[in-house]
């Protein structure tokens, strides 16, 4: 009972946090955008525009819910948005974001669900969003979201290959699929970043994980020039900002992995932030470290759509199967003799 | 004809040097001045020749120019205008120009703002003025009328007022 009640408050707490910092991700990416362009973005609502994510989502809530006549399979239709937000919510249960809260004398681990296999619960939960993309890229019936829906399905299908394969080379070294274990590693040691065998790794997956979240330079499932809006052309309304709230989700679960796998989870490289915390207020301060590496990353993200221009598909394709996935595997190789030779551990 | 592709050297192909003096671009914009006009409180600056809303003037005796010979109306390319002639007062000063539009009706909706009135007045009586930002919240608002007309074309300084001593 005891444990219901505390893991459905974390649920809450994950999802409260989640989605704000969704919301203030699309505010942030409108703000650095306008200031890349010498604009100066949002700054009517509120001061600075903060309350601007607000007003989008009332504005969300207030529109027209349309449903194209040519949708025959409206079952398909509804669950597609679905399928493409739920499942970046779920990874985000996974994830450890602070060390522990001693909160009402007990000791509350931060993380919803410690598996001992973590790692691929995420990629395996993540890729799950493909369903949500292709399904609306085929019930929306039309032709610009079907192209959509088949680009991204090949495109995510081949990049969860080399995202899985990037990180075997961090397992080597912890033996653990825990993330929780991961970032008690990097707290003994150091964080993998700073071990220059990881650099390849960590190379591998962040551009992996560009690609697997759509983002430019990678976003040819809603490349506006040749698709419109991609496999969400027919989406409005809620529906719409479903899609739309999930691909910034899975940015932030996919920032979330980066910070824990390469950058130390919450954890800093000194006392007393490399151990897990004994009071609140170290707790809390754990929270907020991770949250703001999540923040650099994600302004990473945003940094490099408005820099990059989008790659041409052949060449995504390419990059994905002919230079992506055997490096991995040579990394793999690689990373295991430094190892072997080394005993890294 | 066959575009020749330039031979790149290896540092070229790598492609991540240019990605990252692309986001050093990028980056170094942050902080530089914005151009970003303020629009309702900032307004932008309008030069010499302005051609904003075509509107009527008044002499400086303070007397409407029109004469109603609907030679504007002819012309408007959108058909915009509408005259509805009409007589000047009995007895008044003016009186031996005998006409005056009673009503003078530009549907704002229509007009393209291209000054063939103002070219063709020969009574110099309709001016494109400075007025840009014409809106309303429905379609019979921007239906202008004489009063409106004249009340935001207000008096122009004319030297010869040819109607003054006839
Ligand atoms: S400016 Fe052109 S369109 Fe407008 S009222 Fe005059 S003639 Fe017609
Ligand atoms: S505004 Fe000029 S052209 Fe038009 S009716 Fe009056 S006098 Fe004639």
């Amino acid at each position: 009972m005891e444990f219901v009640v505390i893991t459905m408050a974390k649920i809450a707490v994950m999802l409260g946090v989640l989605l704000t910092v969704v919301a203030y991700t699309v505010w942030l990416e409108r703000k650095v955008c306008a200031w890349m362009q010498d604009r100066v973005g949002p700054n009517r609502v509120g001061p600075f525009g903060l309350l601007q994510p607000l007003a989008d989502g009332l504005k969300m809530m207030l529109k027209e819910d349309v449903l194209p006549r040519h949708i025959t399979d409206k079952a398909l239709y509804t669950l597609g948005p679905l399928m493409a937000m739920v499942p970046a919510l779920v990874t985000a249960g996974a994830i450890p974001w602070g060390s522990q809260l001693p909160l009402f004398g007990r000791q509350i681990q931060c993380v919803v669900a410690n598996l001992n296999a973590a790692v691929l619960v995420v990629f395996a939960t993540s890729s799950f969003a493909v369903y949500g993309i292709v399904l609306a890229g085929w019930a929306s019936n039309s032709k610009y979201p079907f192209l959509g829906g088949v680009r991204s399905s090949a495109q995510m299908i081949s990049y969860e290959v080399c995202l899985a394969l990037s990180v075997v080379p961090v397992f080597m070294q912890i033996g653990s699929l825990s993330l929780c274990h991961m970032v008690e590693y990097q707290t003994h040691h150091t964080w993998m970043i700073f071990m220059p065998w990881q650099w390849p790794s960590f190379l591998i997956f962040i551009i992996s994980a560009f690609a697997e979240t759509n983002r430019t330079p990678f976003d040819l499932p809603e490349a506006e020039q040749e698709l419109v809006a991609g496999y969400n052309t027919e989406y409005s309304s809620m529906k719409f900002s479903m899609f739309f709230l999930g691909e910034y989700a899975a940015m932030f679960v996919m920032s979330a992995m980066m910070v824990t796998l390469f950058f130390g989870g919450w954890s800093l490289p000194f006392a007393p932030f490399n151990r897990p915390a004994t009071t609140l207020w170290i707790g809390l301060a754990h929270v907020a470290i991770f949250l703001a590496k999540i923040l650099v990353f994600l302004f990473l993200y945003i940094w490099i759509r408005w820099t990059i221009p989008r790659v041409r598909y052949d060449q995504l394709m390419a990059l994905g199967w002919k230079i992506f996935i055997p490096l991995t595997i040579v990394n793999i190789v690689f990373v295991g003799i430094v190892l072997a030779l080394w005993g890294g551990r | 004809m066959l575009v020749q592709r330039p031979k790149l050297t290896f540092w070229e192909r790598l492609y991540l040097p240019q990605v990252l003096q692309g986001l050093w671009q990028t980056l170094s914009h942050i902080p530089r001045k914005k151009f970003t006009r303020q629009y309702p409180e900032e307004k932008p600056p309008l030069y010499g020749k302005y051609r904003g809303a075509p509107e009527l003037v008044r002499d400086p005796d303070g007397r409407v120019k029109c004469v109603a010979c609907q030679l504007c109306e002819f012309v408007c390319p959108p058909k915009a205008i509408r005259v509805v002639p009409g007589f000047r007062k009995e007895g008044a000063s003016d009186a031996s120009v005998e006409k005056e539009p009673s009503d003078f009706i530009i549907n704002m909706n229509r007009c393209i703002f291209c000054g063939f009135c103002e070219e063709v007045c020969p009574e110099e009586a309709i001016f494109l003025l400075r007025d840009f930002s014409v809106s309303g919240y429905s379609r019979e608002e921007m239906q202008f009328h004489k009063d409106k007309l004249l009340e935001l074309g207000g008096v122009r300084e004319d030297k010869i007022q040819k109607w003054k001593n006839k």
